[in-house]
């Protein structure tokens, strides 16, 4: 009987783990769905990157406010974890409070969460108040609105929560309560149980607790907050070239070097084992590289991209936020067709081009690379794009008129405008 | 005109067996473009007067092929870099600078892996050099308490880290360097990049250009410095909108040209 506890306890750990654990195997799937790139080599520089911008939040405070209250909960969520070690050790071993075994210093460790767990609580509440009352711009664009919405407000609610039944379960436990050092914040609540069965009330704080927090890591697949997690491979695997190089196709490269060599035989049977040529451009998210699906899933939805991007910020449709939202989301519908099929993907007759992205938004880039700059967990927006205009302009030929004359005068006569190649030095002249 | 430039061409290098110690790449605007071959002139200028050997491909030069890849077209930016590459190895070339940010960051950044490895450098960078090697002097007194203020070209800017070069050139014209409220990494695109240059904007509620020169009027400048020949003319418009008569548009080495009464 006095077990009891204990079983059920390791069952509900036991089942969110294996839960999640049953998730991350999708999202690596997922995720690999996309082709394969090169990101070997500068491994120093990527480590420096992950620890400053992921680990180091290096990026975040350019914006001060949201900077530093974000900083709060990341160390917060980060610290109070130690105390989620413990009640993992109580629970299943039915101790309590295994950890102040530690002595005096247990009072100053719980008494840093419980100043750390107030100082989210507030933190966490004017990101609410920054979301629904302030009504912040980059909050309020099209493509926050209905789930991406409440996705932001539940996160918030769930912190809201846990962190209150931290302090409650402190205010309520007596003999921690009695031991007076570490209860910096719960003592004022304290008084506020007395006359009720606060033995009961600690023991409900303490389960909610425990089951919320693993709750809460089974909502991070299904929402915006994978941040937490995917933000430190995103950084590693960020792009470490200057942010004005965009990649040459390989593929494009090998049919160049054929045209341009002067003893290639036109007529030559294409060796037996050689692969298909591949689709030039994206269409679909397979048509992506597993860093771009990388991004898609730590993308936040924070909207620093959208509100530095210059087309966004004239009215145009174009948001970055958006296509990666939208990579996200045909993803997600990619995966689940897979599930449905036996692990096989059925075609769908659907795409990401058309579908969730048109090309109204994809022509009005400037390639400026402000989203790029401005995304505090390197996500690279303008490398979707531009692979869904190569698919537009090399597979459907589906430029906007004025780009097909630019195009044709530089392969008529070398340059966008229609001059000859030999009038380039008559300036000289002029 | 009256006046002598001195642009010697590749090809007459190579016929006498000399190797120029820069190659000027003038680029498409540089070449074409009415009020870019102003600033192409004022930098040949100063490249004169800094006695620099240097040469540029004339009729052999060709598009870099930017605003073809930058609109997905990546066959014709490859065909297009691999015969300047071509060219470009022929004469041996080692060093490239260029007055435009497009070719700067193509030619330094998407030539290398298609075989065409230079040192390549924008041609406030190249005038910041010859300042500090003593080759190239600036006189100041020309723009004395004029406010100017500097536009960054995002393909300097942004994709290139390069934000100093330009601003060093502009303090050393005893002006006073304004600061936009988004300037350096944050600086606003002026809405040419990415091949929009050659088109119409998508539909929306203004054009990028305006929103551009309204940040820099905010800043109330005499001059609006720009260091490439796209951001040049988006510029010029949006004040020719705005501000006519009350701001000019100029380039980097323009204002340089300008205050050495070249």
């Amino acid at each position: 009987m006095s077990l009891l506890p204990n079983i059920v306890f390791a069952l509900i750990l036991f089942s969110g783990v294996a839960f999640f654990l049953r998730n991350v195997s999708k999202l690596k799937r997922n995720i690999y769905l996309g082709k394969d790139v090169d990101t070997s080599g500068n491994t120093k520089l990527r480590w420096t990157n992950m620890a400053k911008i992921a680990l180091g939040q290096g990026k975040m405070v350019r914006r001060p406010i949201s900077g530093i209250l974000h900083i709060i909960v990341y160390v917060g969520f980060v610290i109070i974890n130690i105390e989620v070690l413990e009640i993992v050790i109580d629970g299943l071993f039915g101790t309590h409070r295994i950890f102040s075994v530690i002595g005096p210093l247990y009072g100053v460790l719980i008494g840093v969460f419980e100043v750390l767990a107030a100082l989210v609580f507030i933190a966490v509440v004017i990101f609410w108040f920054r979301r629904n009352v302030v009504k912040i711009q980059r909050f309020m664009k099209s493509e926050m609105k209905g789930w991406p919405k409440l996705d932001g407000n539940l996160i918030l609610y769930f912190e809201i929560v846990l962190m209150g039944l931290f302090i409650i379960m402190n205010a309520t436990d007596v003999e921690f309560q009695s031991m007076n050092s570490g209860n910096v914040i719960s003592q004022f609540f304290a008084p506020m149980f007395e006359g009720y069965n606060v033995h009961l009330i600690e023991r409900v704080a303490w389960w909610v607790h425990i089951t919320g927090i693993l709750v809460f890591l089974n909502y991070l697949y299904y929402s915006k907050h994978l941040h937490i997690l995917l933000a430190f491979p995103n950084t590693y695997y960020g792009s470490v070239k200057p942010k004005g190089q965009l990649n040459n196709l390989e593929a494009v490269t090998n049919e160049v070097k054929l045209m341009m060599d002067p003893d290639a035989d036109p007529y030559a049977a294409t060796a037996e084992d050689a692969a298909p040529p591949d689709k030039f451009g994206a269409s679909d998210v397979q048509d992506l590289n597993w860093v771009q699906l990388l991004n898609a899933y730590t993308c936040t939805e924070c909207g620093r991209c959208t509100s530095e991007c210059p087309a966004n910020q004239t009215g145009k449709k174009l948001s970055p936020r958006k296509i990666m939202m939208d990579t996200r989301d045909r993803l997600v519908e990619v995966g689940e067709n897979i599930d449905a099929n036996n692990g096989e993907f059925k075609l769908d007759g659907k795409q990401l081009l058309g579908d969730y992205i048109t090309n109204e938004e994809l022509w009005a880039c400037t390639s400026c690379n402000a989203c790029v700059e401005a995304c505090p967990v390197s996500i690279d927006p303008l490398s979707i794009i531009l692979e869904m205009r190569r698919y537009l302009v090399m597979e459907q030929s589906d430029a906007p008129m004025e780009l097909n004359n630019m195009m044709s005068n530089i392969e008529n006569n070398g340059a966008p405008w229609p001059y000859n190649q030999m009038d380039r030095l008559n300036w000289k002249n002029d | 005109m009256s006046e002598v430039l001195k642009v010697p061409t590749m090809a007459e290098f190579a016929a006498t067996g000399k190797q120029p110690e820069v190659l000027f790449w003038v680029g498409c605007a540089g070449s074409f473009d009415d009020r870019a071959k102003k600033i192409t002139k004022a930098f040949v200028r100063l490249l004169n007067k800094a006695e620099v050997e240097f040469a540029v491909l004339g009729t052999e030069e060709s598009c870099t092929g930017d605003p073809a890849k930058r609109s997905g077209n990546e066959f014709l930016f490859q065909m297009q870099a691999v015969t300047n590459i071509e060219v470009l190895n022929a004469y041996d070339v080692k060093k490239i600078v260029t007055a435009c940010p497009h070719c700067f960051n193509t030619l330094k950044n998407e030539y290398p892996s298609l075989g065409g490895d230079y040192i390549v450098m924008h041609h406030t960078q190249f005038l910041k050099s010859l300042l500090d090697e003593g080759r190239l002097t600036i006189e100041g007194g020309k723009f004395k308490g004029k406010r100017i203020t500097f536009h960054d070209p995002c393909f300097l800017g942004r994709a290139n880290d390069v934000y100093e070069a330009p601003r060093d050139l502009i303090k050393k014209l005893d002006a006073e360097l304004v600061e936009m409220k988004n300037c350096r990494k944050k600086g606003l695109c002026c809405g040419a990049g990415g091949a929009q240059m050659f088109k119409d904007a998508e539909q929306g509620d203004k054009e990028i250009n305006i929103e551009r020169t309204e940040q820099a009027m905010e800043v109330k400048p005499d001059i609006i410095a720009a260091g490439c020949p796209f951001c040049n003319t988006m510029m010029t418009d949006g004040v020719k909108n705005k501000a006519e008569g009350q701001i000019k548009v100029m380039d980097v080495a323009e204002l340089i040209a300008n205050a050495n009464d070249l």
